[in-house]
């Protein structure tokens, strides 16, 4: 096994058309873990950490751009921050400061576990990733990038460069449930964005399902029932009966970090919880969401 | 599975790492082929947080970086934080004087079985370099990522607490002397080393 440690991205795009081609190292946190317990032993590895133009972000136009290598402690800094508070909400729920220092968001989307946190960001967002390879380079929506549990459309001799994510006016969430604040994989994590212009909610689910999940007529549903030229309040019963709707789209599986009907049950929580805080003073809602009752007994 | 051959700048000096097999973990190499024992092997998963070292000046687990890759960083491990009055890299000193951080932990009871101090010690360099008087959920925060299985958390927060005070207080008697308060080499680092060069508004 030999590291390859390019400067340039054309480098590192040449040496992922060899056959075969090396395995990439991002920030290490999920590839290192296996080969640290002999499950990976690859031939070659390339690794991006010099490769200048994947790292970092900018503004352009009514986006962020992010280098496939920023790293969560990045997505923590104010201005992106600013610019993305729900990214920035996923990204501090990363495991700890030694991971987010190193842990990012290139790799989270190749990774693809059905637990990322960025994923239902992503996706509530409508960003898309950018793909290079020699042979030029494409952009795919993050839902059609992510194809099944740690499965993406990436393609032979392709690498993530960045991520485009469309920047909305309006408030923004995330939630996750795990067994600690820190260091945790999420048993259950929702993303929910709203933007004003477009009178338009979405929501995305994550950990519960092979991909993020949505429900485009239940976010139809719920952005009918928004005062928008008003408060922007949800009345409690709407949030009530959006988190039933969201559970209900849910696909969980049950394995050694919750039961199927726990996740469901809680993403449904969290769906609605998520919703009352983007558009909090609706009738009521203070009372539902601190009872944490179940959305199908609301 | 070759031997390669590579050196790693570790502690400000350049290190010679011969017979290492090819996916060693940076925390195996300063281990087993350089003699550097003060980061430990407990979990191998970036879960406990007692391999912590520094990369040119971020907190990483050392058990999660490819020892091959880190050519050409600047690493730091708890062997080469630099006490009160050193130079930084001064590792003769740096053996025998305690930093101020790790004479607060023996002072405040931080230490019991003592394995998961290494990793503390760095972790609480790394924070009030960037963070000089965190509140007690910036500490807990900051210290998340690590672990004590003695569970002796209250001690190790007293220690950072008692760090904290005489660092202040020293900075505010003597305030020409207070760059030579025992903060590690990287104190002047830029706190985000993957920071944008083309950041925009």
């Amino acid at each position: 096994m030999t590291a390859l440690v390019p400067d340039r991205l054309d480098d590192a795009l040449a040496a992922l058309a060899g056959d075969p081609p090396p395995t990439v190292l991002a920030g290490g946190t999920d590839l290192m873990v296996e080969v640290n317990y002999g499950l990976r032993r690859p031939d070659d590895v390339l690794s991006l950490r010099r490769v200048a133009e994947l790292r970092g972000w900018r503004r352009d136009g009514d986006a962020v751009v992010l280098g496939a290598a920023t790293t969560y402690a990045t997505l923590l800094a104010p201005e992106p921050a600013a610019l993305l508070p729900a990214l920035a909400q996923a990204a501090r729920t990363v495991g700890s400061p030694q991971i987010r220092n190193t842990g990012t968001v290139g790799g989270n989307l190749a990774t693809a576990s059905p637990a990322g946190d960025t994923l239902p960001v992503l996706v509530a967002h409508g960003a898309s990733v950018e793909l290079a390879s020699v042979d030029g380079r494409r952009e795919v929506t993050v839902a059609d990038f992510l194809t099944g549990p740690k499965r993406t459309a990436l393609a032979p001799g392709e690498l993530i460069v960045a991520v485009r994510v469309p920047l909305l006016t309006g408030p923004a969430e995330f939630l996750k449930i795990g067994v600690r604040n820190a260091m945790v994989i999420a048993v259950a994590n929702c993303a929910l964005v709203v933007d004003r212009p477009t009178r338009s909610v979405r929501c995305a689910l994550g950990s519960v399902g092979p991909v993020p999940m949505g429900d485009p007529a239940a976010e139809a549903w719920v952005a009918d029932r928004v005062d928008w030229d008003g408060g922007s309040a949800v009345e409690a019963a709407v949030a009530a009966e959006f988190g039933a709707r969201m559970a209900a789209a849910s696909r969980p599986i049950s394995d050694h970090r919750a039961t199927a009907d726990y996740r469901r049950h809680a993403v449904g929580v969290l769906a609605r919880r998520a919703l009352a805080r983007c558009f909090p003073g609706g009738a009521t809602t203070a009372a539902a969401d601190g009872g944490g009752a179940a959305p199908e007994a609301a | 599975m070759s031997g390669a051959v590579y050196d790693l700048v570790v502690n400000g000096a350049s290190r010679r790492v011969e017979g290492a097999h090819g996916g060693d973990s940076l925390l195996h190499v300063l281990r087993d082929r350089l003699g550097l024992p003060g980061a430990k092997n407990a979990c191998e998963q970036g879960e406990c947080g007692s391999c912590s070292v520094l990369v040119d000046g971020v907190l990483v687990c050392a058990c999660l970086e490819l020892a091959e890759a880190a050519v050409g960083c600047q690493i730091t491990t708890v062997e080469g934080l630099t006490p009160a009055g050193g130079e930084p890299g001064d590792a003769a000193l740096a053996g025998d004087v305690l930093t101020d951080v790790q004479q607060a932990m023996v002072e405040a009871g931080g230490v019991q079985c003592g394995f998961c101090t290494p990793g503390f010690v760095v972790a609480i360099h790394d924070l009030l370099a960037h963070t000089p008087e965190p509140g007690p959920f910036d500490v807990r925060e900051a210290l998340a990522g690590n672990l004590c299985r003695c569970t002796g958390y209250g001690r190790i927060l007293a220690a950072v607490e008692q760090v904290v005070t005489v660092r202040t207080a020293t900075a505010l008697t003597t305030p020409a002397a207070s760059g030579a308060s025992g903060g590690p080499p990287e104190a002047s680092a830029p706190p985000e080393a993957s920071a944008p060069p083309g950041d925009s508004a």
